[in-house]
């Protein structure tokens, strides 16, 4: 344990810190004594920062605090299912690939690579043209551009570890495929995914935030980060804030995941696990 | 003055668990044109004594002591003379040719490379110098091997370009660090002959340094064998095979499997293993494993000293006795 | 008396690329009940697929494996399962065979999961009885992870696995080699004492000379896929019939000052297994070589004494 906290330092748990706030500001949101998001105040627009208002209001008079709270409900949310997906389907198909090999590891890399051909945007303008815009469409489409990355992480770190000589003592020792790919296999490739999803989460929230800002992603009048920053556009010379604060917690988010993905990454690296 | 004067050298490296002493005080000389075998095995600080030799240490290791080479302290040095001094009088051969070779540039290149640098010579005499160099160590048609790149090789061919790299600037001083342990049984017969026929014809210092007393047995002149990080003895080769004093030493010889013992012979095998060296003992670091320890061994760690012959150094309060 | 293994014309070959590479080319060898076959030879000679195939590994593309007169290459996957509990591997790299996000006590006791024991308790006693019979303490190292543990140790825990289900053949694939030469003899010593204590038959695969000739009963080497030759261990180090037996003898570094190296004892170094030599394998790099050499394969023709060279011009 003493040596995972000196490889880990300050920054790592300030970007946990921060996490950990905006996750429990969007869990409790409701009980949180803020106004509500959707409520508009015609006479209070672009207001500054008051004690009705914290962070002061929108260019239709509602909260600009509560919609940042109630959006990093739905950045998160996106921004973690999303990955979820991506981490079920393609961590289990890499794995499954990098465990077989053969045609069937082929076929699975020929997917991805088409997969990964296809324009994202096209994609989303698609599926929103054809099944509605809904923040359930919305995270599917993200979760399944999501696949291919993640097969190729699982895909590349399980070759490694099937070479590793412990995998054929499993298989001279007479153990079936599942139990190696669950016993042997999995708990090692677990990590390297794992902190995989955590900079998935990060890319998520961005491309988010790029899709809303460009009207594919959440309805309004929903709040999400990209929407705000969206909106927070038109009025950019009048009260800059309205942009400003989504996109400053949105970074802030974004670089914190990254850094406790990196963080852990290194942490699981067999190279210095050595130690 | 001898070529090489290796003072009270102290590695020491941060790890995640605290300070590790890698290299603890060695003393070492190396006359020119002799051959210094340094045997030990892993954890023994013999890689760690070669690197700080060469001034190659990881960053965070922390050195102190005196390396003179030719009278210079290299430890003393600025960067860029050393560069040329390394280049030019200290060269080295690692174990493993296939990362010490830069997998994307030619032999030929990584050949002329290091001659057009440091003794400024034109690029066809440099091409010329290479193949015959490459001759020299037992390429077979050099000239068409200049072209190819080190995966093109197998592993003995390897890490005889290695060793021509090495040689290219006819250095004064040549530490191959495990030269051969990568090797099959016969590529490494061949190495070491090439090793010794080089270090003879050019009258070179080299520094041997290897986990196998048989490679040091027929190849050195002295040999210095390590043991936590200290040299626990040292003397001329034969000397040294003959009238073992240090029980580290004699146990660490009679621990091999002999040719001429019958099968399922028992071999005499030293119990426990190395100690921590995070958590050094404050005694002998080998008393805990030693048969002939007392508790006298474990108050203080004893001094490398000639007691008897001037040349046969040991580190041991209680040494074999002298054989007949 | 029959032969506890016997392999019979096996052939393995791989694909590298567009091509096949025969790493194992018609190999037959027995190892009787009770006793210990070094088998010897440089990288790339095939001695470890030799050794993995016997344990169905790798598949051989013709030949037989017979393990108590059964053909292991002919089982059916449940019956192969259940031979396996008969059959142990043990490896070269100590750590990389331990899978290191499991605590030993799992490892070590994960042959009798899969064998199907299914008493916690009567796995656990097992696990801490071999344990303690490969020189570790169970309490102390159950809980932990195999990079807690040096290679020594770890080389005894892959031991006790192997171990455990008290199996008749263990096929030791190099393993000390990458142990210390300190460490080296302990564990040479301690399977010896577990070959007494076991009753075992040992496939002892190795390319360290010195360390065979402790433990084995009878030596083959190999060469380039094929076996040279096979003799009573003290037949083939005092009077070696193939040249290349006696190149490996003359090439190990002997720690005596007095032996001074002959120099220019070998030269070149093994041809690729993709395209190895017409005839011997071995004429490329014979100081006996003749023409026949090139045309004729040699095939394994017994000497007096039970030894046995494939070799057209064998010495002595």
């Amino acid at each position: 344990m003493a040596a995972v906290k000196r490889r880990t330092g300050l920054l790592f748990w300030c970007a946990l810190g921060w996490i950990t706030l905006v996750l429990l500001a969007a869990i409790v949101a409701d009980v949180l004594p803020i106004p509500s998001p959707t409520d508009m105040d015609i006479f209070a627009r672009r207001k500054g920062p008051s004690m009705a208002h914290l962070l002061g209001t929108d260019s239709l008079g509602r909260d600009v605090l509560a919609r940042l709270i109630y959006g990093a409900r739905i950045s998160l949310s996106v921004g973690l299912l999303a990955p979820v997906i991506g981490l079920s389907i393609g961590g289990g198909l890499g794995l499954l690939a990098g465990y077989f090999r053969g045609r069937f590891e082929t076929f699975v890399t020929g997917g991805v690579d088409v997969v990964l051909a296809f324009p994202p945007l096209i994609l989303a303008m698609a599926v929103t043209a054809y099944l509605g815009q809904s923040i359930m469409n919305l995270t599917l489409v993200l979760g399944f551009l999501g696949i291919p990355a993640f097969t190729r992480v699982a895909r590349a770190a399980t070759l490694t570890f099937s070479a590793r000589e412990f995998v054929t003592a499993a298989r001279a020792l007479g153990a079936g495929h599942a139990r190696i790919i669950l016993k042997e296999l999995l708990p090692n490739v677990a990590l390297p995914l794992g902190a995989f999803f955590l900079l998935g989460v990060a890319v998520t929230i961005v491309v988010e935030g790029a899709l809303s800002f460009l009207g594919l992603g959440v309805p309004p009048p929903a709040p999400s980060w990209g929407v705000m920053i969206g909106e927070g556009r038109e009025s950019l010379e009048m009260a800059p804030a309205l942009a400003f604060l989504p996109a400053i917690v949105m970074f802030l988010t974004v670089l914190s995941f990254n850094l406790v993905g990196d963080t852990l990454r290194a942490l699981t690296d067999p190279r210095q696990g050595a130690l | 003055m001898s070529l090489l004067e290796v003072e009270n050298i102290i590695v020491d490296l941060p790890t995640p668990r605290g300070m590790l002493r890698a290299v603890d005080g060695v003393d070492l000389t190396l006359e020119a044109g002799k051959t210094l075998g340094v045997v030990g095995e892993s954890g023994s600080g013999k890689t760690m004594l070669s690197r700080a030799i060469l001034q190659l240490l990881p960053r965070k290791a922390k050195l102190s002591g005196a390396i003179r080479f030719d009278g210079q302290d290299m430890t003393r040095i600025p960067a860029e003379t050393l560069r040329k001094l390394r280049a030019k009088s200290v060269a080295v051969v690692f174990q493993d040719p296939m990362t010490s070779l830069n997998p994307v540039l030619t032999i030929g290149t990584q050949l002329t490379e290091t001659m057009r640098e440091h003794l400024g010579v034109s690029q066809s005499e440099a091409i010329s110098r290479g193949i015959a160099l490459l001759a020299e160590v037992g390429i077979p048609s050099p000239e068409q091997r200049m072209g190819n790149y080190p995966h093109q090789l197998s592993g003995g061919m390897r890490q005889r370009v290695a060793i021509a790299i090495a040689l290219s600037c006819a250095p004064k001083l040549l530490i191959a660090d495990e030269p051969t342990t990568a090797l099959d049984v016969t590529v490494q017969a061949q190495i070491l002959d090439l090793l010794a026929r080089e270090q003879r014809s050019r009258h070179m210092a080299m520094m041997l340094i290897t986990h196998d007393l048989g490679v040091v047995a027929g190849r050195t002149d002295e040999v210095a064998v390590m043991y936590a990080g200290r040299v626990v003895e040292r003397a001329p080769t034969r000397e040294l095979f003959h009238h073992m004093r240090m029980p580290y030493t004699a146990a660490l010889l009679a621990a091999l499997p002999k040719l001429d013992a019958p099968p399922h012979t028992r071999l005499p095998a030293i119990g426990g293993r190395p100690p921590d060296p995070i958590n050094p003992p404050p005694g002998c670091a080998f008393a805990p494993r030693c048969i002939y320890a007392d508790p006298g061994c474990d108050n203080a760690k004893p001094p490398l000293s000639a007691p008897d012959a001037r040349s046969h150094q040991f580190a041991c309060i209680k040494p074999l006795p002298v054989a007949a | 008396m029959t032969a506890l293994l016997d392999i019979q014309n096996i052939v393995v070959e791989f694909p590298v690329g567009n091509r096949v590479v025969q790493a194992v080319t018609r190999v037959s060898l027995a190892v009787q009940r009770g006793e210990t076959l070094g088998l010897v030879g440089e990288s790339g000679c095939g001695k470890s697929t030799l050794g993995r195939a016997v344990l169905q590994l790798y598949q051989p593309q013709s030949g037989a494996v017979l393990f108590d007169g059964q053909d292991l290459t002919k089982l059916a996957p449940p019956a192969m399962r259940k031979m396996r509990q008969r059959l142990q591997m043990i490896f070269q790299d100590p750590i990389a065979s331990l899978n290191p996000r499991r605590r030993v006590g799992d490892i070590v006791a994960e042959p009798l999961i899969i064998a199907g024991v299914t008493d916690a308790a009567e796995r656990t006693r097992r696990v801490r009885a071999v344990l303690t019979e490969v020189g570790l303490d169970p309490d102390i190292t159950m809980a932990r992870l195999p990079h807690e543990f040096s290679g020594g140790q770890c080389q005894r825990i892959s031991i006790a696995r192997a171990l455990i289900l008290e199996p008749e053949l263990i096929v030791c694939d190099e393993p000390v080699s990458a142990l210390d030469v300190s460490i080296r003899a302990q564990i040479v010593n301690l399977l010896e004492d577990m070959k007494d204590r076991y009753g075992l038959t040992l496939l002892f695969i190795a390319h360290d000379l010195a360390v065979v000739k402790a433990v084995s009963d009878r030596v083959a080497v190999m060469y380039l896929g094929r076996i040279c030759e096979i003799a009573p261990t003290e037949t083939l180090f005092r009077t070696p019939a193939h040249p290349y037996t006696r190149l490996l003898l003359d090439a190990i570094p002997m720690p005596d000052p007095d032996i001074r190296p002959v120099e220019g004892v070998a030269v070149g170094e093994p041809p690729s297994p993709i395209a190895p030599p017409s005839g011997c394998r071995f004429r490329t790099r014979c100081p006996r070589a003749a023409d026949r050499c090139a045309v004729d394969m040699p095939e394994l023709t017994a000497l007096p004494g039970g030894q046995m060279v494939a070799c057209h011009f064998p010495l002595q």
